[in-house]
């Protein structure tokens, strides 16, 4: 799909509502980079963790980056209409 | 402790307090393992949720029970995680939202 937007979703391995917005993305068939921060350390967490809070300032997961849209926490109908499904 | 033990455990305290778990028995397992995983990582049961520092000071207020519990589940009938709810929250009496963070970000590092 062409213009299938670029998705990139900041979580927790621990965190349920990660868990359940990464299984709500599979079902949609959309394919996306994830990251669990809690898994990183050092600079590279830093690093990551600069890239949270610029999209998100509280700096919570799961973050979710859709294209040019941020959704925070597991919001379904949010996920869904930033993914263009109905 | 496996998470059948910490589910009874738990559920024992906390019922009594109006603090139940979420219906969704299988999600509540899934918790109950990030809090065993962050116990033996850090030393102390933060909140799957959260990011922990692995500062135990610093994390004091997402030790599960986490400082937001209260505040959460009077305002969404649900902590953040979703793990403790209220009973209107089990019935479906509550509409079931994402609860926003409470917590400060500075926080989180």
């Amino acid at each position: 799909m062409a213009d299938e937007p670029d998705v990139k979703v900041y979580a927790l391995s621990t965190c349920g509502h990660c868990k359940n917005a990464k299984k709500l993305l599979d079902e949609c068939d959309v394919s996306y980079d994830a990251v669990e921060v809690d898994l990183l350390s050092g600079d590279q967490r830093q690093a990551i963790l600069e890239e949270v809070k610029e999209l998100n300032p509280r700096c919570s997961f799961p973050t979710i980056r859709i294209g040019e849209k941020v959704i925070v926490g597991y919001k379904e109908d949010e996920i869904k209409e930033a993914l263009g499904i109905s | 402790m496996n998470v059948e033990d910490l589910y009874e455990k738990l559920r024992n305290i906390q019922e009594p307090r109006g603090y139940y778990f979420n219906k969704d028995k299988d999600f509540v397992h899934e918790l109950l393992r990030g809090l065993l995983a962050n116990k033996e990582r850090y030393g102390y049961m933060a909140c799957p949720c959260r990011l922990a520092s692995g500062d135990r000071e610093n994390d004091a207020d997402i030790i599960c029970p986490c400082a937001y519990r209260e505040p959460d589940v009077l305002e969404y009938g649900a902590c953040y995680c979703h793990l403790y709810v209220s009973k209107e929250w089990n019935e479906d009496k509550t509409p079931h939202v994402a609860v926003p963070e409470r917590r400060p970000p500075e926080k989180i590092k």
